[in-house]
C-alpha cells in the first residue's frame, strides 16, 4: 500500500475507539429509568424482535433490583449485552416509545438495557446452568448471534447443544464484524462465555463434516451467516490495497494493521459506514464513500450516516466505479457519473462493501434444504427448513439483518426444534 | 394589584402570610435576616428553652421517582444555641426589621416560674407573639415537653393558661398531628386562653432502613430513633388537620398553617381552609430562601386573576365545601371520557381499570389483559431497514387505533382512576353526566326511608 498511515499504539487505539455512547452514570439510569411510564403491552417491546420486556427490566432498576432486571433482558435475548450497544434502537424499541407523541425525548431504552448488562456482567453469578433433561442433541452450524441464540434457548429447554464454526473465536459478525466503538470483541466474547457457561460446547476453527453431524445429532440448526463480501468486477481489483470491508473491520479489531492515508469505501450500507469511520480513526485523512445510488436510497440508518458525516467523511452519490488504477497498489479509483466524462480519485486504499455473498456451497450440500435467491426457506414461526431435521435463522434466511433479528430467529428456531423433539418450548 | 399584607390574630402584622416554621432556617440572627431580604413576611425563632445537645446525623428523606425528599424526617430538638445569643439575635432582628413578624417558639419545662420567665424574657427581646411548641414528637417528648404537653388536654390547657397569667403579645399553641382528634387539643388550648393555633408539627416516623446494615435512617452510630416527618409527603395530612380545626365551631381561634408546602399554590390552598399565615420548612431548607420570591409573584398573579384583593378575600372559602360523606349528592354521576387525539398508546388507564379499579375500559378484540400480552408475544416483529423495506420506521406521531382504549359509559362508576393514572394533561377527562335525577344525599336517603 502507497502512504500507510502507522499503525496506531494500543493507546490510541482505545481513546480513538472509545465508547460512541458513554454509560450512564449510576444517578443517570435512574433518573432516566424513572421517566419511563412503564406502559402497558408496550409497543417498545413490541417492536423488540426478541419481545424484551423493557418496562419490566427499566422498573427493575428503578427498584434497585439490578439482578432482576438483568435477568429479564436475558430470559429474552440472551446476547442483551451486544443489542444493548448495537441495535439500531431508533427503528426499534427507541423508535416505538409512546415519548415521540408526548413531546419528549423518547426513553434511552438501549443505554438503559447497557448499564443493566454491564451490572450483569461484572458482578455474577451468570446464568443458573439448565439441567441435562432430554438425551436429544442439537448442532448448530455457525457461532454466530442466531447459533448463540438458539444453543442458549435449547439449553435452558434441556437439550445437549453443540456449536461449530470454522473461525477460531465465537460470536460471528458480534466478535468479527462490529466498529469497534460500538462493540468489542471481549465484549462479544463475554457473551459467548455466558452461552458456554450454560452447558454449550464449542467447536471452534474446524469444517463441519454434515453427513457425521446428521448421524449423531437428532436436530441441525444453520446459522452460518453470509460468504464474503461481492467483488465489484472491474478491472484492478487485484491490485493491492483493495480490501473486502468485513475482512478489514475483523482485521482492525483484532491485529494492529496500518491504513491508507486516502481511502475509498465503495458501496453505503451500514457496513460501509462502519469500515470509513474506522478508517478515520486508524488515522486515514481523506475519506470518501463511492455509491452507485442516490443519498434516498442509501441502506445505512439514518443515525450511522450522521456519524459518517460529523467524520467528515465525503459521499459521492450515483457515482460507479469502473476501473481500480495502479501499478501493483492502489493509486486511484475511476469513477463515472450520470453519463458524464469518467474521472479519477486519488486513493492509497479501496474498501469494498457492496453486499455479501451467499454462502451457495455450503448450503447445496444441507441435503433437502431449499435455498431461494440465496437465502435459505423456513417457515417464519418455527425457522424449520424442507428437510424437517434441519432449521435455519440469522443472516443466512434474512439476507442480512441485525443482531436482534438473528437472535429472534434462533430462538423461534429453538422453540421450533423443541417442538419437533417433543419437548416443550419454555416460551412463544 | 393583590396585597399580601398580613394581620395575624389582629395583632402581628408582617408585609405577607409566608413565615419560616420553627426549625433549622430559623435558627439564628443571620439566617431570619436573610430571608427577611430575600422577602419573607416573618419567622417564628427556632424554639427556645433551656439549650441541649443534639446527635448526629439528624435528618433522613424518603426520595421518590428519582426526585429528593418527597418526605423529609428530623430527629434534631430544640436550639442548642444559650438563650441569651438568642433573645439578643432576636432584638436585633427586630431593630432593624420592625416591619416583620418575629415570633418566639417556646419549650421549657412544666412548672408554672419556668414558663413565666421564659415568656417575659422573650417578650422583653421584642417577640411579636409567642408560639408554645407542644408539638415536637420526638427527644424532648422524653422529657414531659413538646407533644407529651400536646397529647395531653389537660396540660395543654394548664399551661396555656400559665403563659397567659404572663403574656401581652398572642399566645399561638402548636398543635402535634401524633393524637387520635386534633380537635380535642385544639380546643383545650381555646380553654386554656389561646390566641391561635399554629398547625401540623411533624408526624412521627421512620423514613427508612439501610438494607445492608438493618439500621433505620438517620443512622446514630448503628441506631436511630423516630423522628418527625414533614415535607411535601405530608400535605394532605396537614390540609385535613387544619380543616378539622379550622372547621370547629368550638375552636374558633386563627391558624398558621404548616405542613409540606412548598410553593404558592400549597400556600392558597391552606389560606382557603382558612388560615391567616403559612409556615414553610423543608422547603427552603431544600431550595434556599430564594424561592418566597416565586410565592409572592405566584401568590398576587392568581389573586389579580381571580379578583381577590386581599387574603381575607378568600380566606376559609373552601371551608363549607369539606363536609361529611354522608351529605354528599349520590346522584351527581361523570364518567371518564379518553380523547383519541390525545392518547399516546401507553394503556396505563386500561391497566389500571381491569386491575384496579371496575373493568370498564377496553380494547376491542380482547376480553382479557392477559390476551393482548400474549398476542403481542407471539407477533413475530424484524428490524425495520425503512430504505429497504419501504416502511416508515416506527415512532410515529399518530397513536395506533388499536392502542387507543375505550371506555364503556354505562359501567364507569366515575371513580377518577384513569384520569389520576393518565400521563398526558386533558386526554381523559371526567364528563358530568346529566341525568335529570335532583340531588339526594345518604342522609336525605336514610331519612326518608325511615
Amino acid at each position: 500500500m502507497r502512504n500507510p498511515v502507522p499503525a496506531l499504539t494500543p493507546e490510541e487505539f482505545a481513546q480513538r475507539f472509545s465508547d460512541l455512547h458513554p454509560p450512564f452514570t449510576p444517578q443517570e439510569t435512574v433518573v432516566e429509568a424513572s421517566r419511563c411510564l412503564f406502559c402497558f403491552d408496550a409497543p417498545c417491546t413490541a417492536a423488540c424482535p426478541t419481545h424484551i420486556d423493557v418496562p419490566r427490566f427499566i422498573k427493575k432498576i428503578t427498584t434497585g433490583n439490578w439482578r432482576g432486571s438483568a435477568l429479564t433482558i436475558l430470559d429474552s435475548n440472551i446476547l442483551g449485552l451486544s443489542c444493548s450497544r448495537v441495535c439500531p434502537v431508533d427503528v426499534l424499541c427507541e423508535g416505538a416509545c409512546v415519548m415521540h407523541r408526548y413531546n419528549k425525548e423518547p426513553i434511552e431504552i438501549g443505554r438503559l438495557q447497557r448499564a443493566a448488562m454491564d451490572w450483569f456482567y461484572s458482578h455474577g453469578p451468570g446464568l443458573p446452568a439448565a439441567a441435562h433433561q432430554h438425551d436429544k442433541r442439537v448442532a448448530c452450524i455457525g457461532a454466530g448471534p442466531a447459533s448463540l441464540a438458539c444453543a442458549a434457548e435449547l439449553r435452558r429447554c434441556g437439550y445437549g447443544v453443540t456449536i461449530f464454526d470454522r473461525r477460531p473465536m465465537a460470536g460471528g459478525l458480534n466478535t468479527y464484524g462490529i466498529a469497534e466503538y460500538k462493540l468489542r470483541p471481549a465484549d462479544s466474547l463475554k457473551e459467548v462465555d455466558l452461552v458456554r457457561s450454560m452447558g454449550v460446547e464449542f467447536k471452534l476453527g474446524m469444517e463441519v463434516d454434515l453427513d457425521k453431524l446428521e448421524g449423531e445429532f437428532d436436530a441441525i440448526f444453520v446459522g452460518v451467516g453470509l460468504g464474503a463480501v461481492h467483488k465489484l468486477g472491474v478491472p484492478g481489483e487485484d491490485l493491492t490495497g483493495v480490501v473486502d470491508a468485513l475482512r478489514f473491520i475483523a482485521d482492525y479489531k483484532t491485529a494492529s494493521i496500518p491504513v491508507g492515508r486516502r481511502v475509498a469505501v465503495i458501496g453505503a450500507g451500514n457496513t460501509a459506514i462502519d469500515a470509513a469511520t474506522a478508517a478515520r480513526r486508524l488515522g486515514a485523512e481523506e475519506i470518501h464513500i463511492v455509491y452507485r445510488r442516490g443519498e434516498a436510497e442509501m441502506p445505512a440508518f439514518e443515525y450511522e450516516y450522521e456519524i459518517a458525516k460529523l467524520d467528515g467523511i465525503r459521499f459521492h452519490w450515483r457515482t460507479q466505479v469502473v476501473r481500480i488504477h495502479g501499478a501493483t497498489t492502489v493509486e486511484a479509483i475511476e469513477c463515472t457519473r450520470g453519463g458524464a466524462e469518467s474521472f479519477h480519485l486519488p486513493c492509497d486504499m479501496v474498501i469494498l462493501s457492496i453486499g455479501q455473498s451467499r454462502l451457495m456451497e455450503f448450503l447445496s450440500r444441507c441435503r433437502g434444504v431449499e435455498v431461494n435467491q440465496g437465502q435459505v426457506s423456513v417457515r417464519r414461526e418455527t425457522g424449520q427448513t424442507a428437510n424437517p431435521k434441519y432449521f435455519a435463522g440469522g443472516d443466512c434466511v434474512n439476507g442480512g439483518r441485525e443482531v436482534v433479528d438473528a437472535v429472534a430467529d434462533g430462538k423461534r428456531a429453538a422453540a421450533g426444534i423443541a417442538a419437533m423433539l417433543g419437548g416443550e418450548a419454555r416460551h412463544g | 394589584m393583590a396585597d399580601l399584607t398580613t394581620l395575624f390574630a389582629g395583632k402581628i402584622r408582617c408585609p405577607n402570610p409566608f413565615w419560616l416554621a420553627s426549625g433549622p432556617p430559623a435558627n439564628c440572627g443571620d439566617q431570619v435576616m436573610r430571608a427577611f431580604d430575600a422577602g419573607w413576611g416573618g419567622a417564628v425563632w427556632k424554639t427556645l428553652g433551656e439549650p441541649i445537645v443534639n446527635v448526629s446525623s439528624r435528618y433522613s428523606s424518603v426520595d421518590w421517582n428519582g426526585q429528593r425528599m418527597m418526605g423529609l424526617n428530623n430527629i434534631e430538638l430544640i436550639t442548642d444555641r444559650s438563650l441569651d445569643v438568642n433573645l439578643r439575635e432576636i432584638s436585633e432582628v427586630k431593630k432593624r426589621y420592625p416591619h416583620h413578624a418575629v415570633i418566639a417558639s417556646l419549650m421549657v419545662e412544666s412548672r408554672r416560674e419556668a414558663w413565666h420567665e421564659m415568656v417575659r424574657r422573650a417578650e422583653d427581646a421584642g417577640a411579636d407573639g409567642l408560639e408554645l411548641n407542644f408539638g415536637c414528637p420526638h427527644g424532648m417528648s422524653e422529657r414531659g415537653m413538646g407533644s407529651a404537653v400536646g397529647q395531653v388536654p389537660e396540660y395543654c390547657s394548664l399551661i396555656t393558661e400559665w403563659v397567659k397569667e404572663a403574656a401581652r403579645t398572642p399566645v399561638l399553641i402548636k398543635l402535634t398531628p401524633n393524637v387520635t382528634d386534633i380537635r380535642a387539643i385544639a380546643r383545650a388550648a381555646r380553654t386554656g386562653g389561646a390566641d391561635g393555633l399554629s398547625a401540623i408539627n411533624t408526624i412521627n416516623s421512620i423514613t427508612g432502613i439501610d438494607l445492608d446494615t438493618f439500621v433505620p435512617r438517620p443512622d446514630v452510630g448503628g441506631a436511630s430513633a423516630h423522628g418527625g416527618y414533614c415535607g411535601p409527603a405530608i400535605k394532605p395530612i396537614a390540609l385535613h388537620l387544619v380543616q378539622q380545626i379550622a372547621g370547629d365551631p368550638e375552636v374558633g381561634l386563627p391558624v398558621s398553617g404548616i405542613g409540606g408546602i412548598s410553593g404558592w399554590r400549597d400556600a392558597a390552598e391552606f389560606i382557603l381552609l382558612g388560615c391567616q399565615s403559612v409556615q414553610l420548612c423543608t422547603a427552603p431548607m431544600h431550595w434556599g430562601f430564594r424561592i418566597v420570591e416565586d410565592m409572592i409573584d405566584g401568590l398576587k398573579n392568581w389573586m389579580d386573576e381571580k379578583g381577590f384583593r386581599t387574603i381575607e378575600d378568600f380566606r376559609g372559602l373552601s371551608l363549607p365545601r369539606v363536609k361529611d360523606w354522608k351529605d354528599l349528592n349520590l346522584n351527581f354521576k361523570i364518567v371518564a371520557r379518553i380523547d383519541p387525539e390525545k392518547c399516546i398508546g401507553c394503556d396505563l388507564c386500561y391497566i389500571a381499570c381491569w386491575d384496579g379499579a371496575h373493568q370498564c375500559i377496553h380494547i376491542d378484540g380482547f376480553d382479557r389483559p392477559e390476551q393482548l400480552t400474549e398476542a403481542s408475544r407471539a407477533r413475530i416483529a424484524v428490524t425495520p431497514i425503512p430504505k429497504l423495506d419501504g416502511v416508515s420506521a416506527n415512532g410515529s406521531d399518530k397513536t395506533p387505533p388499536a392502542r387507543i382504549p375505550r371506555v364503556d359509559e354505562d359501567e364507569c362508576v366515575g371513580c377518577n382512576l384513569c384520569w389520576l393514572v393518565c400521563p398526558v394533561e386533558n386526554c381523559i377527562t371526567m364528563e358530568r353526566i346529566d341525568r335529570g335525577v335532583p340531588e339526594e344525599s345518604w342522609e336525605q336517603r336514610m331519612g326518608s326511608r325511615s
